[in-house]
């Protein structure tokens, strides 16, 4: 889950790194008062949960806090790659003498936290990375030990940085690094971390990312944010149809079911699982020349309610008359209790399944008693011995009307 | 709204005996049986959930509970 | 033989009364496997399928003649899975597979760590298990016993997988060629696990049985780079083939969005599927378009000693 940067500095600020004397507004008139305030030029900032501010025009300086107001009252109009401010931050504008790189990432191959340093802050840290290899320190440090400032000590003296301003930096990287663990981030960045002309050090931006498994720990600082349970902060606007299919998830705890369908533009509904099943799948449509409408999973045991949602949703999509009903092997899954649900959810729009479900094929547990039901209603179903691939090739000729191989390697 | 594929029958004793349908109430995980003051009531809305697992008809008297198969001809469940 | 479990090993089940932990204990039992007792705090007195429950993993060492179990599945929920394993590892069991999802990473790498310094081994998080067919399963992969039988045949091929269910479609379309399955297991899907393919490796390198090996890959992480570099710093005997699914995330406009396990968001052209598959055949991994092209390709790397 992605913070706002105004929710970043405030993380970063509980945790006691230095922060500016920023505000939040959500009016161009809030956002006048905080600069009447601050008393000197400012920076007003988009608050939206993507990047590329500076680029499209949501970052602005003022030198008046009129001049402020005006600037705000643009950037709360400007959508920022389909996102729409939820308000702005307004900076005092520093007087920087030198702007450095902090942040704390996980590693996945070591399966440690490691945080990284460079004293070329302010700009693209993978570009840093490659052209000066040098100017980036890296520190790994143990889940089990607490953390000690030497470990930021060393990270940031391997760049060279030294003297008062490596005494100075040392308790920001430490207090991040604190923060990483105490508040499950999976990214902990501020970039840049500014050096004022009286030596002493600031924050000039903030993002944060924590968790989703860790939210419900996490609840005491969540609240004290004002984020609500159900915000998902997903880095797009889900679809009506994502929505759907979270609400029928979320209502059963019986089994598993997500659908996404933003950047699927065809019209193969797919209702498939369960996870690298539904990848796999998605892939094999895709290869056989198919557009899906789509990409869903069924996961765990879940009912035939359950089921029955989720093809429900899929057939009430924009362009989609069939759908194709596949799943890797399954063990827990019942084959019969998803086909009653697919079935039922034809029924329910008055459809025959038997023209509707363009292919069944979901081998595993409970498999004969679900071929007697797909008997029953006239449904075209196959057992393991056709492949997954095989599957996708059929239900893309029944709804495409032809399957068009794409070659290996294409 | 009665089941699609699932139908459930139950005799006129067993229908009518509110210590029996408690039991078949707790014994079913998908909640088909509901007890009342007067004895048993079918939730029908859940029939099509029923996962075919016969402690309905383990828990009744012999012939008491039928679990009916309709996409099957009809094959039942009994004991 | 196999990896990590055969017809010896004991283990138990941390979360035994809960409604997975019932249901995959009933399975394994079936299947052959040892369970010596569970774990269910406040619920010691109790049995499931006939096995033991005891409040600590101490009194079901004592209760087992002092004897530590090799092995643990631990099905216990995510505000507690940290501590059970915790426990595990403390009382000397080497062997642990995780079935809990949704554990944050912290407690994931915590445990990881301690399982380090404790010559022990994690296997999951999330993740379904592993299986030495006609032998002894841990966790609820290849589903009941008859389920099982069907999918997984013995066999010379070692299967690991970040994917449950595919670890089973995968080992099904071997066991129908004839090639069969030495050891499969499911690794786990989330970003943070505790065996990769590379750290599984020198297991199957040391397994008789296995003569050759495929993966299951998704985008996300440097799990496939780190086979890699594993393959071309080690002289294997073990041909590897690769099958890749997620191919569509590579799209643009799917960047940034995540799909199936937790460790699949793709970011950065790091961890794209094109990236990946290059970084595989590179190393001599040939990374198949179809799971039904998988038989062929592993009789292919076995050259003339293949089964036919």
């Amino acid at each position: 889950m992605r913070f706002f940067e105004y929710e970043s500095r405030r993380l970063i600020e509980e945790a006691g790194i230095p922060v500016t004397k920023y505000g939040f507004a959500t009016t161009s008139e809030e956002a006048r008062d905080i600069a009447a305030d601050i008393a000197g030029p400012t920076v007003i900032k988009s608050q939206v949960l993507t990047g590329g501010r500076m680029k499209a025009g949501g970052v602005k300086f003022a030198d008046t806090p009129d001049e402020a107001m005006e600037h705000a009252a643009d950037i709360l109009e400007l959508e920022i790659s389909g996102h729409t401010p939820r308000g702005v931050l307004v900076d005092p504008k520093a007087e920087i003498e030198q702007e450095y790189y902090a942040s704390v990432v996980w590693d996945g191959t070591a399966r440690r936290p490691m945080m990284l340093f460079s004293d070329m802050g302010g700009i693209d840290i993978e570009e840093v990375a490659e052209t000066h290899p040098d100017h980036v320190g890296r520190q790994h440090y143990s889940n089990l030990h607490p953390v000690s400032g030497f470990l930021a000590k060393q990270c940031i003296a391997s760049t060279g940085v030294t003297g008062k301003e490596l005494t100075g930096l040392v308790p920001i990287l430490t207090s991040l690094a604190q923060l990483f663990v105490d508040r499950d981030m999976t990214l902990a960045e501020i970039n840049p971390i500014a050096r004022l002309a009286d030596g002493s050090f600031v924050a000039l931006d903030a993002h944060m990312e924590m968790e989703d498994e860790a939210k419900p720990r996490q609840k005491e600082i969540l609240t004290e944010l004002g984020i609500a349970e159900e915000d998902n902060r997903e880095g797009y606007e889900p679809s009506e149809f994502e929505l759907n299919v979270a609400a029928i998830d979320a209502a059963d705890h019986r089994g598993v079911i997500q659908g996404k369908d933003t950047g699927f533009h065809g019209n193969i509904g797919l209702v498939i699982g369960a996870g690298g099943g539904s990848l796999t799948l998605t892939d094999a449509v895709r290869s056989q020349g198919g557009h899906p409408a789509n990409y869903s999973e069924i996961g765990g045991n879940p009912s035939v309610a359950k089921a029955q949602g989720l093809a429900k949703e899929v057939l009430s999509k924009d362009g989609v008359e069939k759908i194709a009903v596949m799943m890797s092997i399954v063990s827990n899954t019942r084959v019969d209790i998803v086909a009653r649900g697919v079935i039922k959810a034809c029924l329910d729009l008055g459809k025959d399944p038997g023209e509707t479900i363009a292919i069944f094929r979901i081998p595993g547990a409970w498999e004969e008693e679900g071929f007697k039901i797909l008997d029953s209603y006239g449904i075209e179903y196959c057992d393991r011995s056709v492949s997954m691939h095989e599957a996708a090739r059929r239900a893309v000729e029944n709804i495409q009307g032809v399957a068009e191989p794409k070659a290996e390697g294409a | 709204m009665a089941g699609v594929f699932i139908d459930v029958e139950v005799t006129d004793e067993v229908k009518a005996d509110p210590e029996l349908a408690q039991t078949l109430s707790d014994a079913c995980p998908v909640n088909i049986y509901a007890a009342t003051a007067e004895g048993l009531d079918i939730v029908e809305e859940n029939l099509d959930e029923c996962i075919l697992c016969r402690l309905c008809v383990d828990a009744a008297p012999p012939g008491g509970v039928k679990v009916v198969k309709l996409y099957d001809d009809g094959a039942t469940l009994e004991r | 033989m196999s990896i990590l479990l055969d017809e010896d090993t004991t283990f138990i089940v941390q979360g035994i009364t809960g409604r997975e932990a019932v249901s995959l204990t009933r399975e394994c039992l079936d299947y052959g496997s040892k369970i010596v007792g569970g774990v269910t705090p406040g619920r010691k007195g109790r049995e499931v399928h006939g096995v033991p429950v005891f409040d600590t993993v101490a009194q079901l060492v004592e209760h087992n003649d002092g004897v530590t179990p090799t092995g643990s599945v631990v099905t216990v929920p995510p505000a507690f899975t940290k501590d059970a394993v915790f426990e595990a590892l403390e009382h000397g069991i080497k062997t642990v597979v995780v079935v809990t999802e949704r554990i944050p990473r912290r407690d994931v790498g915590q445990m990881v760590e301690l399982a380090d310094l404790h010559g022990a081994r994690i296997i999951g998080p999330n993740c379904l298990g592993l299986i030495v067919p006609g032998v002894a399963k841990m966790g609820g992969i290849g589903g009941p016993a008859k389920n099982a039988e069907q999918a997984y045949q013995p066999g010379s091929v070692g299967v690991m997988s970040r994917s449950g269910g595919m670890t089973t479609e995968i080992s099904s379309t071997l066991t129908a060629a004839g090639l069969g399955v030495s050891t499969a297991v499911s690794i786990g899907g989330d970003a943070i696990i505790g065996s990769t393919y590379a750290e599984l490796m020198p297991y199957f390198e040391a397994d008789e049985q296995t003569e050759a090996i495929v993966i299951y890959t998704e985008p996300g992480g440097r799990m496939e780079a780190q086979l890699a570099e594993w393959v071309a710093e080690n002289d294997s005997r073990l041909p590897i083939v690769a099958f890749m699914a997620g191919r569509f995330m590579d799209d643009d406009e799917m960047q940034g969005m995540a799909f199936g396990h937790a460790g699949t968001i793709v970011e950065g052209k790091e961890d794209s599927a094109a990236e990946k598959i290059a970084r595989l055949e590179e190393a001599g991994i040939p990374v198949v378009e179809r799971i039904d092209g998988i038989p062929d390709a592993v009789k292919e790397k076995l050259g003339p000693e293949a089964p036919a």
